[in-house]
């Protein structure tokens, strides 16, 4: 088991066509992931070639639309890797086509696309992840996203981030134990999954049996995911907060400081977080160490 | 800064006086001779508590416009100086009232705040008076209508009187949050004027660079690039995402977070290592060429606070044999001008190829540490040297 993400997950990815699309299908499909098509409204009909896991050349079919893909293959996973300008558009297209999981990898949304498509993506029966975010990974399994699948095998771990070098340095540290899947939600100001979503599968998901939860600066998903933690997570989990010296950045002028309410720091979501019970590390490694500890005491 | 928000404000048909902005005292007693009668001499700097700091001015006479803007121009008001001062008329408020929307973050939507106890102590009324800082939820599908405008009016409860003036304005500055890609339009003070007239007499507005990247090329005119630290600007100018901070250890890494992360190991490392802190943040991104590894290298060199440096790599999509590359490539194309130690940690893909072609290169001012922890340790005790 894994959450959202298995070997069985039929994948397509919109923009499969472009540079980054055609370099990290290549990657997916070397991973073992089913990639079963790709979309690309202007190059319909057409086909692109890639090698497979065993390292048998596969040709994959090129589709008008989301809706066309899923219909033709089955697919239940998508991965976006379209511009910034045109994923808004890319988004509520997979919704409408009713994808049950859609993984935005683009940087450098407008964050009233973001706002627009999360409101749009209410009562629909679309997951999403990201934007902004390197994907999700269940090592040995499958990959949607651009994490390297190399880093760390299947395990007992699972892992929520919403930084993606911090992901890749966080399952190299752990490497030795493994995950059972892997999520990196994005660092943007509004997101589809959350540090909530991700915890509440992994509580009910039977391989994972602690979390790893690193968080950053800004927002007050941190302080929400520990009161959640502490009502209903029952699985050891550890946490790690990047940000105690990270610069001010933009103020919100008066209006920020009358929302947040002194939410946001580092500092705030560590004390949060310990409230709660989660042991957080000062350091990666330290953090690392955490978890190790309780791994060898289960 | 204000005059710019105003601006902002006067295309999307929110009543506000633009006054003019100028840069010498001769422009501004001319300024206020044009405008006549009683003036407001205003600080342009992008900080609050612009009057408390004596960044605000009244002037009676076209003179004493001149003497203000001698005072004002030049001063520093939270570590920013003054370049420009705005004149405007004087507009006596009889009523100040509050006034914003915003990004909503926590509820993934926008958010309105309105308060008809506004004015520079507003955060105090929030505090002390919650009830009378009304927060309204705006859905991002459906935004403001003409309706929902008159909704936020009443629930704010602006005067009966004024309450058509509220509305237009309420979705004049809709008008500007959605078609400018903001995540802040911020009227403070919105007054009501003598005659019961409501305008905007000062304000800010964030703007989206993820929006203005390729929405609003136009908005490239409102960076003030004087402002900015040198070595940022010189950072920009390569492309780099560099932010200048007050240490002595400088910091190159891939990815936001992992580079915040070694931030906060170098100043908790610092600790133990005479206090030193980091010096900089710098994202050199994904891809680590040679020609990215010695921009950023370059810039950090000439940080004349920098007393080492700290090149912290994960290579996951980047193989770390091409960030060893980048960094020999960056000692070769600086030369010389390289003078400072380099503490160098590679971990992840390709790491033994990566740390055998530092071996290799031998350099002298180049010392491998194989983990996060041990390199920031290193790389504190030799800045406190």
């Amino acid at each position: 088991m894994s959450i959202y993400l298995t070997k069985d997950s039929k994948v397509i990815v919109q923009g499969i066509t472009g540079g980054e699309g055609s370099k990290h299908t290549a990657r997916m499909l070397a991973a073992g992931t089913q990639v079963v098509g790709g979309v690309n409204a202007r190059k319909a009909g057409t086909t692109v070639t890639h090698t497979d896991a065993s390292g048998a050349e596969v040709e994959l079919p090129v589709f008008g639309s989301v809706s066309e893909a899923i219909e033709k293959t089955g697919a239940d996973v998508s991965v976006a890797f379209v511009p910034p300008a045109f994923t808004q558009d890319a988004v509520v297209e997979a919704i409408d086509a009713e994808i049950p999981l859609l993984v935005i990898i683009t940087e450098g949304v407008p964050v009233q696309d973001s706002a627009e498509f999360w409101a749009y993506a209410q009562g629909k029966k679309t997951r999403i992840i990201g934007p902004n975010c390197p994907g999700i990974i269940t090592p040995g399994e499958a990959l949607a996203g651009i994490t390297p699948a190399n880093i760390a095998g299947k395990g007992p771990v699972g892992l929520v981030s919403k930084s993606g070098t911090l992901t890749y340095q966080m399952m190299f540290e752990l490497r030795d134990f493994g995950f059972s899947t892997a999520i990196g939600i994005g660092g943007d100001p509004i997101i589809g999954t959350t540090h909530i979503d991700a915890l509440e599968a992994f509580e009910a998901d039977p391989e994972t049996k602690a979390i790893v939860m690193i968080g950053e600066i800004g927002g007050d998903a941190e302080e929400k995911a520990a009161a959640y933690i502490k009502e209903h997570v029952t699985k050891p989990v550890v946490g790690y907060v990047a940000g105690f010296t990270a610069p001010e950045g933009k103020t919100m002028g008066h209006a920020g400081a009358i929302v947040s309410d002194g939410a946001g720091t580092a500092q705030g979501k560590k004390e949060a977080l310990e409230a709660a019970g989660v042991k957080v590390g000062k350091t990666p490694s330290e953090t690392a160490a955490l978890m190790r500890e309780i791994l060898q005491s289960l | 800064m204000e005059y710019q928000a105003k601006e902002l404000f006067a295309k999307h048909g929110v009543a506000t006086t633009l006054g003019k902005v100028v840069t010498t005292a001769d422009e501004a007693k001319a300024a206020a001779e044009e405008i006549g009668g009683v003036t407001v001499i205003k600080a342009q700097v992008k900080a609050g508590g612009r009057g408390k700091a004596g960044g605000v001015k009244i002037a009676k006479t076209a003179d004493e416009a001149f003497e203000h803007a001698s005072n004002i121009l030049g001063m520093e008001i939270k570590g920013l100086t003054v370049n420009r001062v705005l004149v405007t008329p004087a507009t006596p408020p009889v009523e100040e009232y509050y006034f914003s929307f915003l990004l909503d973050r926590s509820n993934r939507s926008y958010l309105c705040i309105a308060s008809v106890e506004g004015g520079v102590e507003i955060e105090e009324v929030a505090k002390t008076n919650p009830e009378a800082v009304r927060q309204i939820p705006i859905d991002a599908g459906t935004g403001v209508d003409e309706a929902k405008a008159r909704a936020i009016v009443e629930e704010a409860k602006f005067p009966a009187e004024l309450a058509d003036q509220a509305v237009a304005m309420v979705q004049a500055l809709w008008k500007t949050f959605v078609e400018e890609d903001a995540t802040l339009v911020e009227v403070n003070p919105l007054a009501r004027l003598e005659g019961d007239k409501l305008e905007a007499l000062d304000g800010k507005v964030s703007l989206d660079d993820n929006a203005s990247e390729f929405r609003h090329p136009d908005h490239e005119d409102f960076v003030i690039h004087e402002e900015a630290d040198p070595l940022e600007a010189k950072a920009k100018a390569k492309g780099l995402n560099y932010v200048k901070l007050d240490g002595e250890v400088g910091i190159i890494g891939n990815g936001a977070g992992l580079v915040m992360s070694t931030l906060d190991v170098v100043a908790y490392a610092g600790e133990k290592h005479g206090g030193v802190k980091p010096a900089n943040f710098l994202d050199i991104g994904g891809g680590a060429s040679a020609e990215v590894m010695a921009n950023g290298l370059d810039v950090i060199l000439g940080d004349p606070q920098v007393k080492s440096v700290f090149v912290n790599v994960f290579g996951g999509i980047t193989s770390c044999d091409a960030v060893a590359n980048g960094i020999k490539g960056a000692l070769e194309l600086l030369g010389d001008e390289a003078k400072k130690p380099l503490v160098v940690r590679l971990d992840g893909n390709n790491v033994d190829e990566g740390r055998a072609i530092l071996d290799e290169l031998n350099h002298p001012l180049v010392t491998q540490v194989d983990t996060m922890d041990g390199a920031a340790d290193k790389a504190a005790e030799l800045a406190n040297g």
